[in-house]
C-alpha cells in the first residue's frame, strides 16, 4: 500500500528495502532511513501546529474517514449545497492519485485543496499543514478535510482537526465497526450513509452496526444519511451547526478541541523520559 | 499501517535519551505495544532492522511486550479483561467502559553502554 509509511514491508521483502537492498529508494539518492524519517512524533507536534492555525480564526476541521467509494465527496457536494449560504467551507482532499474529487468540490464553487499522496495511504499533519497554507483561514468557517479511501491509516495520524466522521456505507456491511476497531473508536459520529440502498439490501442492520459500534465503548452519535435522496441529511447539519457553536464556545474559554479518541490517546507516543525533543514548527504565523 | 515510521520516531526518541546519557551504543529497547495503538507488533519487528540502520542503535534488539486489554465499567467500576471489538465490562455486559490498558505504543527503557 504505502512505501512512505512501510506498510508494504512484511517478512518475505523487508530484505528488499534494507540499506543496500534492491529497493532501498536509491532513485532519491538518498538511503531508505533519510527518506523515511520520523513521522509520528513529528507529526502529532505538526498537528498541534495546524490545530492553533484552525483556533486562532475560530475555524471547524472536520476529517471524514471512510473505506474507498462510502461516499465521502458526495456527501461534501452535498453539505456544501445545503450550507453555502450560511457558511464559508473549504476542503482538503487526500487523494492517491488523481484531482477528481477536488474538481467535484470547485463545481460546487467552493475552494478545495488538492493533496496528492501518491502511494501513502492517508494523510500526515504535514500535508494538511502545506494545504493550509494555501487557504485563507480568517475567511472560513468550517474546512472538511477528505482523508484517503481507507480504514486503517488514517485513524493513527493527527491532522490537528477537531472532530473525526467516520462513514460506514451500507453496502460495505454491518460488522465494519467490529472488523475495523481502532478506526471506529475514533469516530466522533459514525455516519451509516447510501441509506436510499437499504431498501434493497435486506442483510445491512443499522442496529448491528450501532452495536458493533458500542461494542467499542464509543459513545459516538450514529446517523444515517443519503446524499442521494436527501434522507437524513437535516441530522447531519444540525451537528455540524451544533459543533461549530460549541467548538467557538470553547475557544471562547481557551479550550483546546481535539478528537475523541486522541483526548484519552494523547500518551501514545510520548517517550517514558522526558518531553520529546521535537524540531518543532520551522516557523511562526501571525 | 505505517511501522517505519513509527520504528523511525522510536528512534528519534531514543537517540535523545542516548545523547542525554553520552551513550556509545544502544542495546536494548523495550515497548509496550497495545492491540488497539493501530501498530502491528510483527510489522514493528520487520521495519526496526530497516530503520535502525546507520543509526547508534544499529545492533540494538527491539523487545516488544504486547499490552493486554483492560477496561474499567463506569457502571459496576470491575476492572475486566475485554477483546479489540468487544470492550464491554466483563462483570455486567455494560459497554460504557473506560479503556485501562490496550493502546499503548510507549518506550518503555532503553538499555545502552555509556
Ligand atoms: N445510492 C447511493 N450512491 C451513492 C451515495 N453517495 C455516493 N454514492 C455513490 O457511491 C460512489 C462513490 O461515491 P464518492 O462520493 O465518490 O465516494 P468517496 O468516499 O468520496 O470515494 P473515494 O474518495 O474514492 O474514497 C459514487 O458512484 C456515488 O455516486 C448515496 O447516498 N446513495
Ligand atoms: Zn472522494
Ligand atoms: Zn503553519
Ligand atoms: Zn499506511
Ligand atoms: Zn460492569
Amino acid at each position: 500500500m504505502c512505501d512512505t509509511c512501510g506498510c508494504n514491508v512484511t517478512p518475505g521483502n523487508k530484505h528488499l528495502v534494507e540499506a543496500n537492498g534492491k529497493l532501498a529508494w536509491v532513485g532519491k539518492g538518498k538511503t531508505a532511513v533519510d527518506v523515511l524519517q520520523g513521522l509520528l512524533s513529528e507529526n502529532d507536534h505538526q498537528a498541534m501546529h495546524n490545530r492553533q492555525h484552525f483556533d486562532k480564526h475560530q475555524v471547524l476541521a472536520i476529517n471524514l474517514m471512510s473505506s474507498p467509494g462510502a461516499g465521502k465527496t458526495a456527501l461534501l457536494e452535498a453539505t456544501i449545497e445545503a450550507l453555502q449560504d450560511r457558511y464559508r467551507i473549504a476542503v482538503i482532499e487526500g487523494d492517491l492519485e488523481t484531482e477528481n474529487d477536488a474538481k467535484r468540490i470547485r463545481a460546487k464553487g467552493v475552494t478545495a485543496i488538492q493533496i496528492t499522496t501518491g502511494t501513502a495511504c492517508h494523510l500526515d499533519a504535514h500535508m494538511v499543514h502545506d494545504a493550509l497554507h494555501n487557504l485563507d483561514l480568517s475567511k472560513l468557517d468550517i474546512v472538511f478535510i477528505e482523508n484517503v479511501g481507507n480504514l486503517v491509516c488514517p485513524a493513527s495520524f493527527d491532522l490537528g482537526h477537531h472532530r473525526n466522521v467516520t462513514l460506514l456505507s451500507v453496502p460495505e456491511g454491518d460488522d465494519k465497526p467490529a472488523k475495523y476497531p481502532v478506526m471506529f473508536r475514533a469516530a466522533d459520529l459514525m455516519l451509516l450513509t447510501k441509506t436510499d440502498l437499504l431498501a434493497v439490501l435486506d442483510d445491512f442492520k443499522p442496529e448491528k452496526a450501532e452495536q458493533y459500534l458500542r461494542n467499542l465503548a464509543s459513545e459516538a452519535p450514529v446517523m444515517q444519511v443519503s446524499s442521494r435522496s436527501g434522507e437524513g441529511m437535516q441530522d447531519w447539519l444540525d451537528w455540524l451547526d451544533q459543533e461549530l457553536a460549541t467548538h467557538r464556545a470553547r475557544i471562547q474559554n481557551g479550550e483546546i478541541v481535539r478528537p475523541a479518541i486522541q483526548s484519552d490517546g494523547i500518551r501514545l507516543h510520548a517517550t517514558a523520559n522526558s518531553p520529546t525533543q521535537h524540531h518543532g514548527p520551522t516557523h511562526r504565523h501571525e | 499501517m505505517h511501522e517505519l515510521s513509527v520504528c523511525q520516531s522510536l528512534l528519534d526518541q531514543v537517540n535523545t535519551i542516548a545523547a542525554e546519557h553520552h551513550a556509545t551504543s544502544i542495546e536494548k529497547i523495550f515497548l509496550q505495544v497495545g492491540p488497539l495503538s493501530g501498530v502491528e507488533p510483527e510489522l514493528l519487528q520487520s521495519a526496526f532492522p530497516i530503520a535502525r540502520a546507520d543509526s547508534i542503535a544499529a545492533g540494538a534488539e527491539l523487545v516488544i511486550q504486547q499490552m493486554p486489554i483492560q477496561v474499567r465499567c463506569k457502571t459496576c467500576h470491575a476492572e475486566t479483561a475485554a477483546k479489540a471489538n468487544r470492550l464491554l465490562c466483563g462483570e455486567c455486559g455494560d459497554w460504557q467502559t473506560e479503556l485501562l490498558s490496550g493502546d499503548e505504543l510507549l518506550l518503555e527503557r532503553v538499555e545502552m553502554l555509556t
